[in-house]
């Protein structure tokens, strides 16, 4: 499977000339193989895409984590929604008391937003999920709720020989012990468990993070920690912090690499990045 | 190796930040965590024991009413909680680990996810200083 990152930042977009290396659009990551596209959350950097020749058949699949703006302000700008001949999939968690239509209808309805769902020319399909389980063509696909405010899950993805886990938000430390050592009791470890690739949230340094506990992101030793136990074979840093610059992301990089010992390579996600799991 | 649900990770995490004891348990009655205020009442300590089950834990305690007889493990309220997926309260005596008698109230509930699945109970004790 080609994974292909086309937003990374967290909380909110920016444009400034000292973001531009790692990229200010928010999360969004495009899966896909044989044709077969999953489109991972609909921040900011949903926007950019448009798919056309490369689809196979005439449908493509979204998968949100959640509904916090970062993750949502690129739906309504997503090409695929307005074309007659798509069809066009979305997956969202489920909530105790409001349907996935109504939460999705909240940000896609006046005065937010100018169109209503159900005036999009596309087929629209909404699916709730929680702890579960599907497939959609190549990919074996499961989400897990995870901790971060409000409805929130991790996807992982396989094909056979691969696995991709994507958990954008997360705050598996939160509590006075910090993350456990036992795997039973950590948030996420089903979903990263031995996976060639994690996507994590890592928007906080460790002193940032004490003044910002249950807000629902982790500081980067967290974020390391969660990595070493899940004994991923590779990590990706990311949902940057929106006030972080190029050079301090660098920093904060290099520091990691000179301080620490993981038996894992890891980088800081960026945009435009590209990355091949199995076949 | 699956991890526990969300609801009973934090859970713990809530249990650890309390000072009144807390058990949680599983859907079998296993008892899966349980903090340090509620080691005192089981003599024993969380990383020592491991989980536990029912029929161990559930001997653990010598609970009584206030007629001094003998109340079965169908009577407390955790018990109850897991067979009916309910809230319970009540208040009875145990025998501490001392040999004296201690008043004190238990207060269970289910946990239930947001999926709508029931993960587990929790039993909160209140030590009942008014005799
Ligand atoms: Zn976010
Ligand atoms: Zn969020």
């Amino acid at each position: 499977m080609n994974i292909k990152l086309w937003g990374v930042r967290g909380s909110i977009p920016v444009s400034d000339p000292d973001t531009r290396q790692y990229g200010g659009h928010t999360s969004c990551v495009v899966v896909s193989q044989d044709g077969h596209f999953l489109v991972l959350d609909g921040g900011s950097g949903m926007q950019k895409l448009n798919f056309g020749q490369e689809l196979t058949g005439k449908r493509v699949d979204i998968l949100l984590t959640h509904f916090h703006l970062d993750h949502l302000q690129g739906l309504g700008f997503f090409k695929s929604l307005f074309n007659p001949s798509m069809e066009v999939h979305i997956w969202g968690p489920a909530s105790s008391t409001h349907s996935l239509h109504a939460r999705l209808s909240r940000y896609l309805s006046p005065p937010l937003f100018p169109v209503l769902i159900r005036d999009l020319p596309c087929q629209l399909h909404l699916h709730e999920i929680a702890n579960s389980e599907f497939e959609i063509g190549p990919f074996r696909i499961r989400s897990r709720y995870v901790i971060h405010p409000g409805p929130t899950v991790g996807f992982r993805i396989s094909n056979g020989n691969g696995a991709f886990a994507y958990i954008p938000d997360h705050e598996p430390a939160l509590g006075l012990a910090g993350i456990l050592d036992d795997p039973h009791w950590i948030s996420g470890y089903d979903l990263a468990a031995g996976a060639d690739l994690l996507y994590h949230d890592a928007q906080y340094t460790d002193e940032e993070y004490r003044y910002k506990q249950g807000w629902g992101h982790s500081g980067l030793s967290d974020t390391m920690k969660f990595a070493t136990l899940s004994g991923v074979k590779k990590l990706l840093l990311a949902h940057h912090d929106p006030g972080r610059t190029d050079v301090q992301i660098q920093d904060l990089l290099t520091e990691l690499l000179l301080t620490g010992q993981y038996d894992f390579p890891f980088e800081m996600a960026g945009e435009g990045m590209e990355y091949k799991i199995g076949t | 190796m699956p991890s526990y649900e969300i609801e009973i990770i934090l859970s713990r995490q809530l249990a650890d930040s309390l000072s009144m004891p807390v058990f949680i348990t599983d859907t079998e009655g296993n008892l899966i965590y349980y903090n340090e205020p509620a080691e005192e009442i089981l003599g024993k300590r969380f990383e020592e024991s491991g989980v536990m089950p029912v029929e161990e834990w559930g001997k653990i305690f010598k609970p009584v009413d206030e007629f001094k007889n003998p109340l079965s493990p169908e009577d407390l309220p955790l018990v109850k909680t897991l067979r009916n997926v309910y809230p319970y309260h009540k208040t009875f005596w145990i025998e501490s680990l001392q040999g004296k008698t201690q008043k004190i109230s238990v207060t269970s509930f289910p946990i239930i996810g947001r999926s709508g699945n029931f993960s587990g109970g929790i039993a909160i004790f209140w030590k009942d200083e008014r005799l």
